[in-house]
């Protein structure tokens, strides 16, 4: 049960289901998931029966969204995805400096993707007149991204964290579930944009 | 606990306030909920009162919207679940040979969040007025523009961070009954209280985000201006509804689940008979559990969604009579030629089946659409909900409760208290609400204040209220009894009602801190029985003695609670200073957490034995 086990510093082939903790830890997140997945489910529901509510004089999802900074958006997340299965496949070969160069990748283009939200949302509310509260759409609108944001900046700071703990503390059973469940966190995050690509930017520019 | 340690531990407050112990955390949720358990009491005598007679005016219009609101938010969200909760963190790691649940530390945050959301809802009373929009909080009414006190921002934040104890608390009991059964107790061998906690932590796990983001849009639309609600600027107040319902009605299953689990083990226990149909009932909790999720709408029947979707949802909600008719047959083919024992468990457990009945016939009444167009919003409905609710929910937590507490606080509760407070319960319970189906049928409108005179309602809110007195009675009688209990001194054996069925009763009364010295082997369903069964005093350890691993007890989760609701209390008077230095607080806890392993303890062999002996 208890995690200092292997004193000849040779770590399971999957180190982050060799303790019953882990082996909780990562169950435990799968189940949290599954209610992440309600969650924005619901957000996606509310968006869904609320986006064609634009006042007159409003900007509708056509006039507000520019695909080619979305579709950007888009890249910068899911190169970001592949990179953290880079780091978890380091973290399976027991390669400690790979792992923490993979995981920086991946933060730097979390962040790189925050800021260009935070632009997209500055451009939307200074400059095309699309604040919280002027329509149902808007306030549905930036609560299903905003949370959606939310959890990318929360990844972000847990992996930032995660990634000092490796650098002090090394690979070991204790840090291997840690890591291997912020990298389903951060698909799950992943997967969610690619609908909130669908649904959101691109049924708004046909729709 | 009789042994020592050398190791860091706490004592007094300081230890129940770092508890990572399941058993004491169970008795921390059951504490606090009986807490609300009598707030949310006080409330509906309150309302009887109020209703004695008609024209009365003991309470005044809002202050009597208050009273229902925070009677039901009370009454299901911080006392029904917290002592399901109680329950489930006492029995459960110890039905299925557990030392500890998977995640011990998380389970003593989902407390703390829990009652820090109660204590923030209770709060409202003191600072401007309570909720005021009825437990379902229905916009426009609940909107800033009809209800401009904090008291609906109280509810939208109350509930919001007690929610996240709820969650964690389903998660954690998912992952514990999973992972860490005991060996050979395979999922069809599971007591059927497991069985049922398991089905309910399922559904709080994709009921609740519901009703967080519906909490959350609420917020917003109070808080921060936003137009979830508002159809001025093109929201949706339809919406409101759907999302509450879709969380809504999964809770009533949550609440009624694990009451099914409850009247299982009593009844088998006490016939002295294995449970008749175990695969069945297994069956139809799952059943009940999916099913749950395909019927929010029939709460809206008179919301104009149309024939069809009336006539879906009409036909789902009947369907669920189904299962349900299956546990109340297997209840009774349990009972048929077994030697049955009537004691107050057991007569909570017997009390259960014809009222639930009762409650499920109004229900099958109400699933019909054009005839429900009739019963809406009157107090039939009222009936209906605590038939199931009362007659269901809490006799079934009262039969837990007396059945348990040997197991819980090692002394069993006095039987002729016992009694009392079953017949005074049972009897009020019937004369309260019996009467009230006939109200509603007469036109009786709920959540009215006041009613006039002539219109025939006069004798039967006597009545009703009448028997809310002595409900009353009958909960203050089961208070006596835990006190005048408390106070006696006892030795109990592991197995004090001497046909334990299960795993919980192997082990002394009450557990030590490590549940079991050596790990139970499973032979089979109903794991104690079948070991006395075959000539044996109690179950074959799986393991020989060894060193038990523990978790350190830590203080963490106690000021992420505090934290939660520093941060709620300043978002809700825009004090966004105190709001983000309680939300500070919550993080930099987390952040301690994921940098300072947790190595725990070991309890050593020696210390162990040390107390067999004792």
């Amino acid at each position: 049960m208890s995690a200092h086990t292997h004193v000849d510093g040779q770590l399971p082939h999957e180190p982050e289901k060799a303790t019953l903790e882990g082996r909780n830890k990562v169950l435990g997140f799968w189940l949290f998931l599954g209610g992440e997945t309600v969650l924005f489910g619901t957000l996606f529901s509310v968006y869904l029966a609320l986006r064609g509510q634009v006042l007159e004089g409003n900007p509708t999802a056509n006039e507000l969204f520019e695909l080619p900074l979305v579709a950007f958006a888009t890249f910068l997340l899911l190169t970001s995805s592949l990179t953290s299965v880079f780091a978890i496949q380091a973290m399976h070969r027991n390669n400690v400096k790979s792992l923490i160069t993979w995981l920086i990748v991946t933060v730097a283009l979390g962040l790189v993707f925050l800021g260009v939200e935070i632009y997209e949302f500055w451009h939307y509310v200074h400059e095309m007149g699309h604040g919280f509260t002027t329509s149902a759409f808007s306030s549905s609108f930036y609560t299903l991204v905003g949370f959606h944001g939310a959890h990318v900046l929360l990844g972000v700071v847990w992996i930032s964290l995660l990634i000092g703990q490796v650098f002090k503390k090394g690979l070991n059973t204790v840090t291997a579930p840690k890591i291997y469940v912020a990298g389903l966190y951060w698909h799950f995050v992943d997967v969610v944009w690619v609908f909130i690509f669908t649904v959101v930017y691109l049924m708004g520019k046909v729709g | 606990m009789a042994h020592g340690h050398t190791v860091k531990r706490y004592t007094g407050l300081m230890d129940w306030i770092t508890t990572v112990d399941h058993k004491k955390i169970g008795i921390l949720y059951l504490l606090a909920g009986g807490f609300f358990f009598l707030i949310g009491g006080l409330e509906a005598i309150l309302i009887r009162i109020q209703l004695w007679r008609p024209m009365n005016d003991f309470l005044s219009a809002d202050m009597f919207n208050q009273m229902i609101t925070m009677h039901g938010t009370t009454m299901i969200f911080l006392a029904a679940m917290p002592i399901l909760f109680a329950l489930m963190n006492a029995i459960v790691p110890l039905q299925i040979g557990a030392r500890d649940v998977a995640f011990p530390f998380l389970n003593s945050l989902g407390f703390w969040t829990f009652l820090f959301g109660g204590v923030l809802l209770n709060i409202s009373w003191f600072a401007g007025g309570a909720p005021n929009a009825g437990w379902t909080s229905y916009v426009p009414l609940a909107s800033p523009l009809y209800s401009d006190t904090h008291g609906v921002d109280f509810y939208v934040i109350g509930l919001q961070i007690s929610g996240i104890g709820t969650l964690i608390g389903g998660i954690n009991f998912l992952v514990t009954i999973i992972n860490m059964r005991a060996p050979g107790m395979s999922f069809m061998r599971m007591p059927m209280f497991t069985w049922a906690i398991f089905v309910t932590s399922a559904l709080i796990l994709f009921a609740f985000p519901a009703l967080t983001v519906g909490l959350a849009a609420l917020m917003f639309d109070r808080l921060f201006s936003a137009n979830f609600f508002n159809p001025e600027l093109g929201g949706n107040v339809v919406l409101w509804e759907h999302i509450f319902w879709i969380f809504g009605h999964p809770e009533v299953y949550i609440l009624i689940l694990p009451a099914f689990g409850i009247i299982s083990e009593v009844i088998a226990t006490f016939s002295r008979k294995r449970l008749f149909g175990y695969s069945s009932m297994v069956f139809a909790t799952v059943l009940i559990g999916f099913l749950g999720f395909m019927v929010w709408a029939h709460h809206m029947f008179t919301t104009g969604l149309g024939p069809v979707a009336n006539a879906l949802f009409s036909i789902a909600t009947m369907l669920i009579a189904v299962p349900t008719g299956i546990k109340i047959f297997n209840w009774i083919f349990t009972m048929w030629g077994g030697s049955i024992t009537f004691n107050t468990a057991n007569l909570f457990a017997i009390g259960f089946v014809p009222t639930f009945v009762m409650g499920g016939v109004t229900g099958v009444m109400l699933a019909a659409a054009p005839a429900d167009y009739q019963y809406h919003d009157t107090y039939f409905v009222v009936a209906h909900f605590h038939y199931v609710i009362v007659g269901g929910l809490v006799l079934g937590i009262f039969a837990g409760l007396h059945y348990w507490w040997p197991k819980m606080f090692g002394k069993i509760l006095n039987e002729t208290l016992g009694k009392i407070t079953f017949w005074t319960f049972f009897i009020g319970f019937h004369l309260t609400f019996f009467v009230q189906h006939f109200l509603g049928l007469m036109g009786m409108p709920r959540r009215i204040y006041q009613y006039l005179d002539g219109l025939g309602f006069n004798g039967m809110n006597l009545i009703s209220t009448i028997g809310a007195m002595l409900m009353g009675v009958g909960t203050i009688v089961f208070l006596i009894n835990i006190v005048t209990t408390a106070m006696r001194k006892e030795k109990l054996s592991a197995d004090p009602w001497g046909d334990g069925r299960t795993l919980e009763w192997t082990i002394p009364s009450p557990p030590p801190e490590y549940n079991f010295l050596q790990t139970p082997l499973v032979r089979g369903y109903d794991a104690l029985w079948k070991e006395k069964m075959d000539g044996n005093k109690t179950v074959t350890p799986a393991e020989p003695i060894g060193p038990i691993h523990m978790p350190s007890p830590s203080i963490l989760p106690f000021f992420m609670g505090l934290g939660l609701f520093i941060g709620g209390l300043g978002f809700m008077y825009h004090q966004y200073i105190v709001g983000a230095a309680g939300l500070l607080i919550v993080f930099t806890c987390m952040t301690l957490r994921s940098l300072y392993d947790d190595h725990g303890y070991h309890i050593e062999v020696e210390e162990l034995q040390k107390g067999v002996k004792a």
